[in-house]
């Protein structure tokens, strides 16, 4: 675990590569990490989230300034540039179930080979998928889903990376902490390590990489 | 009384002291406001809360404190924040005793379509097909018509959210229950007649030979 200005964070990251992003309508989204992958030209990337957020924050500004080639995300509704570009075909969109993409998510994490569900059987998400019958109920097969490189957002963290969020800025944080080859997360606030308490940490510091210490918050 | 507060004291009436509660955006939420005195349940949202409060006042929001519209809120004794996959595991494994969701239309079969419009308007199911599948109890809120088209109709035409049949449709001309045979007709709005209603209904309704008018 290193802690790096976010000037640093694009060194970790490639065009093309499949960025896993947390936040919920930008609540919980790495702003500063976000603004400067945008910033430094680097692009086509695959970018995995709840949503894409509004035009102007969290994963909406990726959608604004063409960075991004496909999105996967449960909700495009709130940014209207998706659905121009979606419609236009200059991104391709996958629209998943919210909580099957957060199993999907958690099943690249934690080594399962994807995730039996309810949810989405007999509607469109069927589509090209496999059903699976288990004890006399049917599933849709969902394969897990992982990135190159997961960008969070936490609360506070301690120099061992260990991470708490607060109330629903977590929301997919830590499931994309487990979820991807590198995994950078920014926070509001860095302290010693043993000034947490064990049983607090959300997130244990050993799927962290790389800490980044965020911009003026509200 | 506007037809959507109508809708809104409808719904509050089906709550039951202690339930877990997840209201959609818009129309839905509304239901918080008519929520009988004697009666306490618990709000969930699935960006992660269990336990949600009234919008806070001015200058006393929380940036890390929403709901699942990206509305500022507050938190009551007891509230619990989590991830979403907690979220969702209370959602799809039947922890939830209660969600209420808008509509564009409802079948014979009491299906429900709610989350596009092919061609028109894509913003995604969000947690919509996951609260259908899993919630013990969904119940549909939404105005009979739009425009002047039925929104209960024989057969889905829009995309479906779940297989699952709903268990109650609430409009402001009426209370229609899915049963195994077809759709039941429970009450009917005040003022409203049964054959104003069957006219505003494009699907099959049961019409008992009484149908009581609706208390709000």
């Amino acid at each position: 675990m290193e802690i790096i200005s976010v000037k640093d964070v694009t060194k970790y990251i490639n065009d093309g590569d499949t960025l896993l992003i947390g936040g919920f309508l930008g609540v919980g989204s790495p702003d500063a990490i976000i603004n400067e992958i945008i910033d430094s030209g680097k692009k086509d990337f695959t970018v995995v989230g709840n949503d894409t957020s509004f035009e102007t924050n969290g994963i909406g500004r990726f959608v604004k300034e063409n960075k991004v080639k496909k999105i996967i995300a449960s909700h495009i509704g709130t940014n209207p540039e998706t659905q121009k570009q979606m419609i236009e075909e200059s991104i391709e969109v996958e629209l998943i179930p919210q909580g099957t993409l957060a199993e999907q998510i958690r099943a690249g994490g934690v080594g399962l080979g994807g995730i039996l569900t309810p949810t989405g059987l007999g509607t469109v998400v069927e589509k090209n998928k496999t059903i699976v019958e288990v004890d006399g109920k049917k599933y849709l097969l969902e394969k897990p889903i992982r990135g190159n490189v997961a960008v969070i957002k936490a609360k506070k963290a301690d120099k061992a990376g260990n991470l708490i969020y607060s109330f629903t800025a977590r929301n997919f944080n830590p499931i994309m902490a487990m979820a991807a080859d590198i995994v950078i997360a920014e926070v509001e606030e860095i302290i010693e390590t043993g000034k947490i308490n064990p049983d607090e940490i959300h997130t244990p510091g050993i799927f962290v990489d790389y800490i980044v210490l965020g911009g003026d918050e509200k | 009384m506007n037809s959507k507060e109508l809708i809104a004291r409808r719904v509050a009436k089906e709550l039951k002291n202690g339930s877990l509660v997840n209201l959609g955006i818009g129309l839905p939420t509304m239901v918080a406001n008519y929520i009988p005195e004697d009666i306490n349940v618990m709000f969930h949202a699935e960006n992660g809360i269990i336990g949600m409060g009234p919008t806070p006042e001015e200058g006393m929001e929380n940036k890390d404190l929403t709901n699942a519209g990206n509305g500022f809120i507050t938190y009551v004794p007891g509230a619990v924040s989590f991830d979403s996959a907690m979220s969702f595991a209370i959602i799809r494994g039947g922890h939830l005793d209660i969600t209420v969701l808008g509509g564009l239309q409802v079948d014979e079969n009491g299906q429900l379509a709610n989350w596009m419009v092919p061609g028109k308007k894509i913003p995604g199911m969000g947690g919509a097909m996951d609260l259908v599948t899993g919630a013990k109890k969904v119940i549909v809120a939404m105005t009979h018509l739009a425009g002047e088209s039925s929104k209960i109709v024989k057969k889905c035409t829009l995309p479906l959210t779940s297989l699952r049949k709903v268990d109650l449709i609430v409009t402001d001309m009426a209370v229609i229950e899915p049963t195994e045979e077809g759709l039941l007709l429970v009450e009917r709005a005040p003022g409203v007649k049964v054959s104003d209603i069957l006219k505003a209904t494009e699907a099959e309704l049961i019409v008992p030979d009484y149908v009581p008018e609706m208390i709000v």
